[in-house]
């Protein structure tokens, strides 16, 4: 019988939960064992909010196993692996006896994830055993053209996942169609979004199929170079990368002559940004990769005529390429065969904030947002109320709970003035004010932005500052009538992406929620109760004054005898909350 | 060690990191990159020495500096604290824990202890959004953290 397979999920999730110290014990258990069972390393798994995961494999199936720490894998291996017994308390899935996950893998169509979780990132040899590269010996065995190859790209209608959804088929024609000695391939992996980190768990997951998809990109194009412009944040998404390139040149993937084909060079590289937002963005990018402060430039002429060192370019970003070499085996049909009209293929959304099951995600298009979080993403967290969702980071917006049937695909989504954007869903519950998500979001793009436009650069400043006022409780009749002309400024008069959309965030909280920034501005109260300055903090009846929250007060604003109700001195309370944290009596409300 | 003699010893320094990128301007944030990687921060001295190996205007080299997030003119402490303000972790309380960290550590948000030990920054989303909030100290990743756990974090470094 084969030796049992304990797979250890190594991703920086998992890393962080603390998945390297149970790997370390789990190679400490095998050698004193004698090599009892086989020991590998996978990337995200997806399941993060079950992290550490390992997975152990034996004659009668797969069985994933949850939050395990050293305690956790030792029992395993005493139960399961020497004694056959499956620890069935701790199994999140199993193809053989389901568990208590099954919603959540069940609904999930992998494509873009294929290998991720399933196989060792850092090895090339899985990666060809689960049909990689295979796509590319396709093309150049059965000497499919480039143009072929463009019009299989152009039939599976994938659209680009970075955020834009602007067809990737059209993308290349485009740039095959201008005539250069030199042109590249550049894969944007400036994942910049907050809560957005899918591109992230493919770099650390299955770099090869990237890779794999800007060697295909390439021999359509006609490229000569490309570059893969991956955040520095991301230092273990470039580790593995430079590594899966090393592997691929060694075996004639990249190089010269590629695979035997005559005349086909072409070599890769990875260059780290920085940390500016700004550089997601195409034109800014290419600054970057040049050396140069990331500020974009204006549109025409596009990548595809004039871009990377003034040569046709195309980019396309890390969930894009990884669709690439799916498409090519499995042909155009089998991937249109998911999505709705418009919109084919699955896409990846990262479910983050108070969602009960966050982690990666992967559902054909068309599904529905509620679908997303309640059944896979298991509701809200501690049994509260869904208010919004917040789709596409700073260029997107705050789609509310009674749109949570609005399905997804790139145009359902526009139309609630949002945006797909990379697939980041972060979920809000009643806690969260949306006015103050509004400032989150403006806060982040003013800083963000490059100062290159006038009205980007000053004109998210003031919008910033009237909507700190309005948090702070110092809002005035008319702010938001300001807001929303300010926003339809700025995005008339902004170069780029970032500006153009800056405003999103507060026109979809306005459009939804308009009643919360009243309540802050007439009222002068936070209905999430969560903005600071509008709080107040009251002991009711049910105080029966054991003094808890009057030492723990730090402005001594708590007054009262021992065994009698206390009192909040309002002029002094600076609104900490100690006292409603350390009040073990409900006896302090939040008003 | 004379002023004078500092400034030729990080102009060596300096001259061999940008020769393994053949004195490129085009690889300046590499370069850039390798540089705060030895020195922790970039001041103005090695700025300028950057600029003469690689010949550019010193101002080409701040401006890329300036521009991008990543580079610091500051140092940093020992063990630099990164408190992650992506959404996620915004919404699952950053803010709290941030403060915890400023009043523990009694210092700003951008600032070093006396001591150089410690330095607080906000950084923006680290992708580790199903962990969140989340806090970084050197490489070493903290995952769910509570205001009420940083004391201890603190002390494993102390």
């Amino acid at each position: 019988m084969d030796k049992v397979k304990v797979v250890v999920g190594l991703g920086s999730c998992g890393i962080a939960a603390g998945a390297g110290k149970v790997y370390q014990r789990l190679l400490e258990i095998n050698e004193a064992e004698g090599g009892l069972f086989e020991l590998g390393k996978t990337s995200c798994i997806g399941m993060c909010y079950k992290e550490p995961l390992v997975e152990v494999t034996d004659g009668t199936g797969t069985y994933l196993y949850g939050e395990i720490n050293d305690k956790r894998a030792e029992e395993i291996i005493e139960k399961h692996v020497k004694n056959n017994q499956v620890v069935t308390e701790l199994v999140e899935y199993s193809d053989k006896i389901g568990g208590k996950e099954q919603d959540f893998v069940d609904n999930q169509v992998k494509i873009v994830l294929r290998n991720c979780g399933k196989m060792d990132p850092e090895s090339i040899d899985e990666y060809e055993k689960r049909d990689g590269y295979k796509s590319i010996k396709k093309i150049l065995e059965n000497n499919i053209s480039e143009d072929d190859v463009i019009k299989t790209v152009l039939d599976s209608g994938i659209r680009g996942r970075g955020g834009g959804g602007f067809p990737t088929g059209m993308k290349w024609k485009f740039a095959r169609g201008y005539k250069s000695d030199e042109k590249y391939v550049i894969c944007n992996a400036d994942e910049g979004d907050p809560g957005a980190f899918m591109d992230r768990s493919v770099l650390e997951g299955d770099p090869h199929s990237v890779i794999e998809g800007m060697i295909i990109a390439a021999y359509a194009i006609n490229a000569t170079g490309g570059v893969i412009y991956c955040r520095a944040e991301y230092p273990l998404a470039v580790k593995r990368l430079n590594l899966a390139l090393e592997q691929a040149r060694k075996r004639n993937y990249l190089g010269k002559n590629i695979l035997g084909k005559e005349g086909f060079n072409f070599d890769l590289y990875v260059k780290e940004g920085a940390g500016a937002f700004v550089c997601g963005e195409e034109t800014a990018l290419i600054a970057s990769v040049e050396g140069k402060r990331g500020m974009p430039n204006k549109r025409p002429p596009f990548p595809a005529e004039a871009g990377l060192w003034g040569k046709p370019t195309n980019i396309n970003n890390v969930e894009t390429y990884a669709n690439i070499a799916w498409i090519i085996l499995h042909g155009a049909a089998d991937y249109a065969k998911y999505g709705t009209e418009k919109s084919k293929g699955t896409k990846v959304f990262a479910l983050a904030g108070k969602i009960r099951n966050s982690g990666l995600v992967e559902v054909p298009m068309g599904i529905t947002i509620n679908d997303i979080i309640f059944k896979l993403g298991g509701g809200i967290k501690e049994g509260k109320k869904f208010k919004a969702v917040q789709m596409g980071g700073p260029s997107g917006g705050c789609i509310p709970a009674e749109l949570g049937d609005t399905i997804v695909d790139y145009d359902s989504v526009n139309a609630t003035g949002a945006i797909m954007g990379s697939g980041g869903m972060v979920v809000m519950d009643e806690t969260t004010c949306m006015v103050d998500v509004a400032r989150f979001f403006l806060n982040f793009t003013q800083k963000e932005s490059c100062g290159k436009c006038t009205f980007c650069r000053i004109g998210t400043k003031r919008m910033l500052e009237i909507l700190e006022r309005i948090t702070e409780g110092k809002g005035e009749e008319g702010d938001i009538e300001k807001l929303q002309e300010l926003a339809a400024q700025i995005k008339d008069s902004s170069l780029c992406g970032l500006g153009q959309t800056a405003p999103n965030p507060v026109l979809t909280t306005i459009k939804y929620f308009r009643h919360e920034y009243e309540a802050h501005i007439k009222d002068r109260k936070c209905p999430a109760k969560s903005c600071k300055q509008l709080i107040t903090y009251m002991i009711n009846e049910k105080c029966i004054g054991c003094t808890v929250c009057a030492r723990v007060c730090p402005t001594k604003a708590i007054s009262g005898e021992r065994k009698q109700p206390h009192l909040i001195d309002q002029d002094r309370c600076i609104k900490c909350g100690a006292c409603y944290d350390a009040c073990k009596f409900s006896s302090i409300d939040k008003l | 060690m004379s002023c004078r003699e500092k400034q030729q010893q990080i102009k060596e320094t300096v001259s061999k990191i940008c020769a393994e990128f053949n004195n490129d301007p085009n690889e300046l944030i590499a370069i850039l990159h390798k540089t705060q990687g030895h020195y922790g921060f970039l001041p103005k001295e090695v700025q300028i020495a950057v600029a003469e190996s690689v010949g550019v205007p010193a101002s080409k080299v701040f401006g890329i500096v300036t521009f991008y997030s990543y580079f610091t003119m500051e140092p940093k402490g020992k063990h630099p604290v990164s408190i992650c303000m992506g959404t996620a972790c915004y919404v699952q309380g950053a803010e709290k824990v941030l403060r915890e960290f400023e009043s523990r550590l009694e210092v700003k948000n951008g600032q070093t202890t006396d001591d150089g030990k410690f330095s607080i920054n906000t950084l923006r989303c680290i992708g580790a959004c199903g962990l969140a909030p989340v806090v970084m100290i050197g490489d070493k990743v903290y995952g769910n953290v509570k205001p009420e756990e940083v004391n201890n974090i603190i002390n494993e470094y102390s």
